[in-house]
């Protein structure tokens, strides 16, 4: 079976080319998550250290970051600090080695509330309508369905500041400036394309004759769908409602132009997480990283589903 | 409406079913009602937040309207704008630094993208955990991550730079990734390379795994050699697959916005300015909205265009 061990080593690589492919991957693999690697570390120093020449790969780990991400602080002078009564937790004595008193709260808790509430009410919406659409085209001889679905993907091709005009005007008289709902609204219309063309793969998959069988057995329409497609979809469904909640989470043109504090998400308020003297390093690494880790165990968990996803559905395994 | 009901062009491996007007009409509503029950919302919502807009810029792009000034008198300036537009230096400056961006970041990506899926496919121990580790830049948000990236091109103190640095000998605050003419393009093209070049590869992969084996087997008999099999073999078969990837990133980086904002504004001067910069200066800073309509109508026929013919030449391909 000389044919065989020819092909052999056509299709099953050699042990030396296995492993010169390894070395190349694993050492771009390593530099490209180097900046994560820093964004993580760089969260832990303290300003100083953050900012040390050289660069300090070794340090002593400090939670000042957070803290600052976390709350206002004001400076005070040495009198006033000593007249105060002593610091009653960590929080506090960090706060005081460096002659600060906390003032308050910071915004980005409240930021972050809004990415959630935005990114969820959003999703949901637009895997509702995008299921809904989905079957439609899927099982029904809809007129002029190529060009209804190229009319929803194109939806994408404009540009966000593009799209940014007009709505910006129409929320304004709509009283949907820097809104909760606007921005769900706005979210809704982008995602939907995603989940549609996403979805009609899935719902494509499922053999029709399930639905023809529970119809026959006296189901509407409405309940083989409710009953029979969607149960079998739900695979489909929750990796499209990861990415619609990806998107929304990520977003930035949209939420820069159009909110400005009410309804402003994480995106637009990291940089403009200020210490003294510019940009707060180690609080911004905080928030980038608290604001990176949910997406991290989103992409590991739709790491089958992610060909799909980016390709609006166009790519299948 | 000849063999399948999703845009043909666009899907490449599995051809989605046709869909067949089978027994939908057993009781209540005809099929076409149906459809429509299923479908209208979302066209309804396209309509509310994308085309009605679309319609108002087209509008707008007509007038001398000013957003900060809503109760100035308004006129109707024809293609006024639309001709200001394309006399414009800053414009043209803005769709050379687009396209400069959009044919480098592309490239590499490409280059880079379609080696590692050639090396992944060779499938050694642990590839899985490596693919998914080279995939995690492409997920995060651009802005957040672009922020942090002007902190690792702090010359002296920025990692970039130290990296740098230690590689070539010289000294880190001897050059400003951001800060400098020449270089502050490339920056832009760095970060969007380090995070695109896992889509670029994803799609790759997925051309290669679509591959079947009994080609190269066939091809091992005729005693063809690596190269000869590359280039007959793996390239046309995974090209299908590369060109979709160019067009998706094509898209999306001529609409670049939110990274650059956060790393370069468009600067120094107006080096990085592309053309999304240049849109959010005349409409939310100049609040020359009429004239930043045109423009962006001008933008959104060049994408459809460009778009539009690229995937011809993507059907012509496919094709072969």
């Amino acid at each position: 079976m000389s044919v065989d061990a020819q092909s052999q080593s056509v299709l099953a690589p050699g042990p030396w080319s296995k492993r010169f492919a390894a070395a190349v991957v694993i050492l771009y693999a390593g530099l490209a998550v180097l900046p994560l690697l820093w964004i993580f570390l760089t969260g832990f120093k303290t300003p100083p250290d953050s900012i040390a020449y050289p660069p300090k790969f070794v340090f002593e780990p400090s939670l000042e970051g957070y803290v600052n991400l976390f709350t206002t602080r004001s400076r005070q002078s040495d009198d006033y600090l000593a007249g105060l009564p002593p610091p009653t937790n960590w929080v506090d004595r960090l706060v005081r080695s460096r002659n600060m008193v906390i003032a308050g709260p910071s915004k980005f808790g409240q930021r972050f509330v809004n990415s959630v509430i935005i990114g969820f009410g959003s999703t949901a919406l637009a895997v509702v309508l995008g299921t809904l659409a989905a079957y439609g085209f899927s099982r029904f001889r809809v007129p002029l369905a190529d060009d209804l679905l190229f009319f929803i993907l194109s939806t994408r091709m404009m540009p966000p500041i593009a799209v940014a005009i007009p709505i910006y005007l129409m929320y304004r008289s709509l009283g949907l400036t820097d809104s909760h709902l606007g921005m769900i609204l706005l979210y809704t219309a982008v995602n939907v394309s995603l989940a549609v063309w996403l979805l009609k793969g899935f719902i494509d998959e499922i053999p029709r004759e399930y639905e023809e069988a529970a119809m026959i057995d006296g189901y509407t329409r409405f309940q083989a769908f409710w009953r029979v497609v969607l149960p079998q979809a739900a695979t489909g469904i929750a990796a499209t409602a990861i990415f619609c909640l990806i998107f929304a989470w990520n977003e930035y043109a949209f939420a820069v132009l159009l909110t400005s504090g009410e309804a402003q998400t994480t995106p637009p308020f990291i940089p403009f997480i200020i210490g003294e003297g510019g940009q707060d390093w180690p609080a911004v690494a905080a928030g980038t990283t608290l604001f990176l880790v949910p997406i991290v165990v989103f992409t590991v968990l739709l790491r089958r589903h992610l060909l799909r996803g980016i390709t609006f559905g166009a790519v299948r395994k | 409406m000849t063999e399948t009901s999703s845009l043909p062009f666009l899907s490449v491996g599995t051809a989605a079913e046709a869909p067949s007007q089978f027994a939908g009409r057993l009781r209540g509503l005809s099929d076409r009602a149906m459809a429509w029950l299923f479908i209208a919302p979302t066209i309804l919502l396209l309509l509310a937040i994308n085309v009605f807009p679309l319609l108002w810029t087209i509008e707008l792009s007509f007038t001398n309207y000013r957003a900060n000034r809503p109760n100035a008198p308004l006129r109707w300036v024809g293609f006024d704008n639309y001709a200001s537009i394309l006399s414009d230096s800053d414009v043209w400056y803005a769709m050379q630094a687009t396209a400069h961006f959009v044919v480098w970041t592309i490239t590499l990506q490409v280059l880079l993208g379609f080696g590692l899926a050639l090396l992944i496919n060779r499938r050694f121990r642990g590839h899985g955990f490596w693919t998914t580790v080279i995939l995690l830049p492409m997920m995060l948000s651009p802005a957040v991550v672009g922020n942090f990236w002007t902190f690792l091109f702090q010359p002296q103190t920025g990692l970039f730079n130290t990296a740098i640095a230690f590689v070539t000998g010289s000294d880190p605050s001897s050059f400003q990734m951001i800060g400098d003419v020449g270089l502050a393009p490339w920056s832009i093209i760095l970060v969007d390379t380090w995070m695109w070049t896992p889509y670029v590869m994803l799609i790759c992969l997925a051309g290669l795994r679509s591959i079947p084996d009994d080609i190269y087997e066939a091809a091992e008999i005729d005693r063809a050699s690596a190269w000869r099999r590359f280039w007959s073999i793996t390239l046309p078969m995974v090209l299908p697959f590369l060109m979709l990837a160019v067009l998706f990133r094509g898209i999306e980086n001529f609409k670049m916005f939110d990274m650059v904002n956060l790393l370069t504004s468009g600067g120094p001067g107006s080096t990085t300015e592309v053309a999304s910069i240049t849109l959010k200066r005349e409409a939310f800073e100049k609040w020359r909205t009429g004239y930043s309509s045109a423009f962006a109508i001008i933008l959104f026929v060049t994408v459809f265009g460009l778009a539009n013919i690229y995937v011809k030449a993507l059907n012509k391909v496919k094709q072969r």
